[in-house]
């Protein structure tokens, strides 16, 4: 049984609907990537499954428990943890305060959650410091998905973890990404950088306005032409 | 083709304001500002002793507008609306400690000060109690709104109404006229340094708003709910994700918000007086420290209240002392059109 299955998810914002029926299912040690042009309703799915938004029709379930439409503070509760795609510190805060605020809702000391986090980012260890908004873009994607990563999740769930990076940084955030993954931690993520992700990926779904169109294993869609050219720009 | 540097792009309003935006230009005027008011002092023949008596009175009442200016710009931080009823929660916890010291059987003066063990132990019984109130009164007033997820200008309506309706109670219950905690004792002032006097009450007041800041600076900076709030006013959407319990960090807004308000309002009706009023005319000068020091931020809420006390009373030296909110509103209006971010704020 998948760990996390969404079947024909429906919704949208206020009267405007974005996902017209879309499926997935992630396996406890997969990397799934959702890739698709812009406007196809990648971000929407994240939001979807961590309760930010709520299913119209369709049904999202977690560990064989239906999740759907549970409020996000409920949802970190289960095992799963979300990175946004912007705005995923908290900017006036140290590293180490973001890093807390990951395991809010834990009592119990953090300072071995922390460790391990610093042993995944020792960039993070030496900054610990600093402020998360004086940070650079690379800096503050760790914070985020260490902060995410506070609560040893069952699933971590990132949107756009490459936006904006340098090239040499998306490799360093990817590697992460795989050895998070290694540690136990399923990975659903989703990507502008349909390659790379691709690449990394077990499986991939691609999306496009707001449907699933074609998924299997991720080096079979980046080597099928036709999907290179309808849905990857070429 | 030559490489043109952004700033060269930029319009010359544009650049103008850039400059004028600067957190020195905002320092530079508040110094002008300094200036301006010590001159016009010297003119009017003040002498410098007098002055540095305001320029101590203004400190003390600092401390006093700090207490209430850290809620409102805790409230603004975490629940992003402004509380105009903050004035009126001062007032309220003014008189309800009226209620404990006149209740209360009357015992010794605690030498130097003006005031009884009654004075305290209403403070301790005070500052929670209104705490509470403020909870309760956001359960009735403001819950409802966030719910529906109303505008801005519904919170400000509702914030003005609960401030009018604490004021109706408080003349329905103790009259339009004055009060003191204690009539008749003399509050002898003393030397404190070259012809500066003050009294030992003030002190005291000073002391005491000093000790509760630092209690709320521990509190934001170590305790677990402390950083979640402050968590809360960065990026209120990621707490939600993060699973922060935004509730209880409501509850603790509310408790210490109310609290400190509560204080600040027992301590300025033990300097001056207690009225109907006092809690209303004091709100202007709270947002006038707030946006000053960048809403939202409580360091620069209590520095915004320090500066704003001083300026205050020092204008006093030559200007009628009516005139104080003028002033006070004076500095936000520089503010609110130079660097409507205040002095700590980010651009942008």
């Amino acid at each position: 049984m998948p760990l996390l299955t969404v079947e024909g998810a429906v919704t949208g914002y206020g009267e405007m609907q974005v996902l017209r029926g879309v499926n997935l299912t992630l396996e406890a040690d997969e990397i799934v990537s959702i890739v698709g042009p812009n406007g196809a309703g990648k971000s929407t799915v994240m939001k979807l499954v961590f309760g930010l938004l709520k299913p119209w029709e369709g049904k999202v379930t977690f560990d064989g428990a239906d999740i759907s439409g549970l409020p996000p503070e409920k949802i970190v509760r289960k095992g799963l943890s979300y990175v946004p795609q912007v705005d995923n510190v908290f900017p006036t805060m140290t590293v180490e305060e973001n890093l807390e605020m990951g395991a809010y809702i834990l009592d119990e000391p953090l300072k071995p959650r922390k460790e391990r986090v610093y042993e995944l980012f020792p960039r993070l260890a030496e900054r610990r410091r600093q402020r998360a908004g004086k940070m650079s873009g690379g800096e503050r994607q760790m914070v985020a998905m260490g902060r995410a990563l506070m609560l040893d999740p069952k699933i971590l769930m990132l949107d756009e973890p490459s936006a904006g990076l340098a090239p040499l940084l998306v490799d360093m955030i990817f590697e992460k990404v795989a050895e998070v993954n290694k540690a136990g931690v399923a990975i659903l993520m989703v990507e502008q950088n349909a390659k790379k992700s691709l690449a990394l990926a077990d499986r991939g779904y691609v999306l496009a306005t707001g449907q699933n169109q074609v998924d299997g294993p991720g080096e079979e869609l980046l080597s099928d032409p036709e999907v290179a050219r309808l849905y990857l720009g070429g | 083709m030559t490489e043109v540097t952004p700033a060269l792009t930029l319009r010359p309003g544009e650049r103008v304001r850039k400059v004028l935006g600067h957190p020195a230009t905002m320092w530079s005027m508040l110094a002008l500002l300094g200036v301006v008011l010590f001159v016009a002092a010297q003119v009017k023949g003040v002498s410098n002793t007098q002055l540095l008596s305001l320029f101590v009175r203004g400190t003390l009442l600092g401390g006093t507008l700090a207490l209430g200016a850290v809620g409102v710009t805790l409230i603004y931080g975490v629940l992003k609306m402004s509380n105009f009823a903050h004035g009126d929660m001062m007032t309220l916890g003014a008189y309800l400690g009226l209620v404990v010291v006149t209740v209360l059987p009357k015992g010794p003066v605690l030498k130097p000060f003006s005031f009884g063990y009654e004075f305290l132990v209403a403070l301790i019984i005070v500052v929670p109690l209104v705490g509470l109130a403020a909870f309760g009164l956001d359960k009735l007033a403001f819950r409802p709104l966030r719910r529906r997820r109303s505008q801005p200008i519904m919170f400000a309506m509702a914030a003005l109404g609960l401030a009018f309706g604490i004021r109706s109670l408080v003349y329905l219950f103790w009259g339009a006229d004055f009060s003191f905690y204690y009539t008749g004792r003399p509050r002898p002032a003393f030397e404190l340094f070259s012809g500066v006097r003050v009294r030992p009450d003030q002190l005291f007041i000073l002391g005491l708003a000093v000790l509760l800041i630092v209690l709320v600076y521990l509190l934001l900076e170590r305790t677990k709910v402390g950083k979640a709030m402050r968590a809360m006013a960065d990026n209120p959407d990621l707490a939600r994700v993060t699973g922060i319990d935004t509730n209880r960090v409501v509850f603790w807004t509310w408790l210490i918000g109310g609290g400190l308000a509560a204080a600040g309002g027992m301590l300025y009706g033990l300097d001056v007086q207690l009225r109907p009023e006092m809690g209303w005319w004091l709100l202007l000068p709270l947002f006038a420290s707030v946006i000053l020091g960048t809403i939202g931020n409580a360091y620069g809420a209590m520095a915004g209240a320090f500066i704003i006390g001083i300026v205050w009373q020092v204008s006093t030296a030559f200007l009628n002392p009516a005139y104080g909110h003028g002033i006070a509103f004076l500095v936000m209006i520089l503010v609110l059109l130079v660097r409507p971010e205040g002095l700590f704020g980010k651009r942008g």
